[in-house]
């Protein structure tokens, strides 16, 4: 990292509100029970004690979104001719995301992939991740449902963020990773780190330890097509799952969506918004035939794209940043985890009779 | 099969459709309508690149867009057809259309037939229903290039006279004489002269010969299910047979994460795949 500087807590809320004068500042707000990532207001008091319930996500990929708006035009000359214009909508805001864990940002990294392919590229998110900013706090201890560590991520990890926070004394020793992020380190409230760095670095290395042994989920890509046609084990670990969809919704590294049609009148617009694979109509096709009719059929998807499907794609990265929101917000307690442990442990019927 | 083509000029916005204007509609069944399509201007249309099999999204601003092959093949470019069967809500749109109303197009999509490595091999195309369209285009493209393909047959079939789209095409390829045309029909018909029976048994009877061809498919999923048994019976190896796919497509370009087998996308890895391929991939069809 190329410059450490250091703040202490009391210089926060004006460091915060210097940086709000020059672009958008998003940070974890608290809200009832909840923590999520909202605009910033100039002496609002930040939640960064805790992970956020939703990941910041929005900011970069938000919920909904226009791709274009059209009207319909009569021609005054010839009224049964009607002309359509079309207005792409593509308006990024400097934004700063203030507060994020490593974990929601490594959901960006998995889009990138997807968002930013090699022969299609999608310009209104480009646009607004190049446009955003994250700085980022390092996790001093991992939450029941943590396992960064497992899927190429841990609780220092500055990949994809252009600040690095860290919490050592009264306040956090702040490192730039990117030159978009000195930039925002040019500011006489911060003071220059000295030996903090080196315990930061501790720190982060001590949190790491801290989470124990990772799993090794590597073996999941080949298992888990092997066990495609086991309909009964994925019947099995879906079984109490109600198809709600928080599990995508809150996930980070979720990125699938629809594109319908708001119509007013002789204008509307065409809207992107986030969609859910655990849902019945994602696959639905227009003859009534869905290639994924039970849930257990989408829940195999869902694993399956995560832990299989897109590691294959791309150079073996799971698209999984074990920020364990799917888990910890599941009405019924559906966790991941296990169902990637269970699949990887799982011998067919058939080897288990020949075991005997 | 063939490389996706990398000349899209959806590359800088994906999303963005193109207006195109509706110059001509043929009601082809009770339930299917062509659309014969332009785009801005003719240079515009006639430096539209495409490849036989490739598909395009039709957008009604308002209703939505949805996934259709485009089945005038590139050696034709006057006008880009699009075949659509009223299924939902988009394709009820598109029927209510009519000549001068405006389109949104977003083209090519996909990959296409490998037409290139099919050179000098014997064709044989089955054509069930609406699956006819994705197959026109080839045909039609073959025929334009007529020395590099060897015996060209067609077996098109659906479930009565009424049925059969691109009916005012039928004679002349009936009559051609460098291809041969069986149609089929479920049942009898008054004054229907043609096979009575279903297409997986009426190719059986027609015996194509798998040595140096390919045979390509399309139809109902049901048709294609006993049609490639019955490929398989007359000695068609899997790398032999050609169908393409269909799936609830959004984006069409690989990014929506909807149209996915396991790592295959249809809308950028097909529509076209061949059964080697499709056997390849988890059965999730």
């Amino acid at each position: 990292m190329a410059e450490a500087k250091y703040i202490s807590n009391d210089k926060l809320t004006a460091w915060l509100d210097e940086l709000a004068g020059k672009m958008r500042v998003i940070a974890p707000t608290r809200q009832g029970d909840a923590v999520v990532f909202a605009p910033y207001a100039s002496g609002q008091s930040v939640e960064l004690t805790q992970e956020a319930t939703s990941p910041p996500k929005s900011v970069v990929f938000p919920a909904s979104e226009d791709l274009l708006r059209y009207d319909y035009r009569k021609n005054p000359e010839n009224l049964g001719q009607v002309d359509v214009e079309l207005l792409p909508t593509i308006t990024p805001e400097p934004t700063l995301v203030f507060g994020s864990r490593p974990c929601g940002v490594r959901g960006f990294l998995i889009f990138d992939r997807v968002y930013d392919g090699a022969i299609y590229k999608d310009p209104y998110y480009l646009a607004r991740r190049e446009a955003t900013l994250f700085a980022t706090i390092t996790c001093g201890h991992a939450e029941n449902a943590c396992f960064c560590h497992s899927v190429g991520s841990g609780p220092g990890d500055a990949t994809g963020s252009d600040l690095l926070l860290t919490p050592i004394g009264d306040g956090f020793v702040v490192e730039s990773v990117s030159d978009k992020g000195s930039q925002c380190l040019e500011s006489s409230l911060l003071e220059a780190a000295g030996g903090k760095a080196d315990e930061a670095k501790a720190f982060r290395e001590k949190a790491h330890q801290e989470m124990g042994e990772p799993q090794d989920f590597g073996p999941a890509q080949k298992k888990l097509l092997e066990l495609f046609d086991d309909m009964g084990f994925w019947e099995d670990v879906s079984a109490k799952c109600i198809s709600c969809g928080a599990c995508t919704y809150l996930c980070p590294t979720c990125y699938c969506f629809n594109i319908t049609d708001e119509n007013a009148g002789l204008t509307g617009r065409r809207v992107r918004s986030w969609d859910n694979c655990m849902s019945f109509q994602f696959t639905l096709e227009a003859s009534g035939h869905n290639p994924r009719p039970t849930k257990a059929h989408r829940l195999k998807n869902r694993v399956g794209h995560k832990f299989s499907y897109y590691p294959d794609l791309h150079e073996g990265i799971i698209a999984c940043c074990g920020c364990g929101r799917c888990i910890k917000s599941c009405p019924v307690s559906v966790d991941i985890r296990e169902i990637v442990t269970k699949a990887m442990a799982h011998q067919p019927p058939a080897v288990e009779e020949a075991a005997k | 099969m063939t490389e996706n083509p990398k000349q899209s000029p959806l590359a800088a916005n994906p999303y963005l459709p193109e207006i195109g204007t509706v110059v001509e509609t043929i009601q082809e069944t009770h339930n299917i309508k062509t659309f014969r399509v332009v785009l801005g201007s003719e240079e515009r249309m006639q430096n539209f690149h495409y490849e036989p099999g490739q598909v395009g999204q039709l957008s009604v601003f308002g209703i939505g867009e949805s996934t259709f092959v485009i089945n005038s093949p590139p050696t034709r470019k006057e006008y880009l057809q699009f075949s659509v069967m009223r299924a939902g809500e988009v394709t009820t749109k598109l029927h209510s259309l009519s000549k001068g109303d405006r389109i949104g197009v977003r083209a090519p999509l996909g990959n296409a037939f490998p037409y290139e490595s099919m050179k000098g091999k014997d064709i044989i195309f089955i054509g069930g229903g609406i699956g006819m369209a994705p197959l026109r285009t080839l045909l039609l493209f073959m025929l334009d290039n007529r020395k590099d393909y060897g015996k060209i047959r067609l077996l098109y079939g659906a479930r009565s006279p009424q049925d059969m789209a691109f009916s005012y095409e039928l004679p002349d390829w009936l009559e051609r004489k460098d291809m041969e045309t069986v149609l089929t029909i479920d049942r009898e018909a008054e004054g229907w002269e043609h096979k009575v029976g279903l297409i997986p048994n009426v190719l059986l009877d027609m015996a194509p010969k798998p040595r140096k061809a390919v045979a390509v498919t399309c139809g109902p999923p049901i048709m294609i299910k006993f049609t490639l048994q019955a490929l398989k019976k007359l000695g068609f190896k899997d790398n032999q047979i050609i169908t393409t796919l269909e799936k609830r497509m959004k984006c069409g370009v690989g990014i929506c994460g909807r149209c996915n087998i396991g790592t295959k996308y249809v809308c950028v890895d097909g529509p076209v795949f061949s059964y080697e391929q499709l056997r390849e991939l988890p059965n999730e069809l």
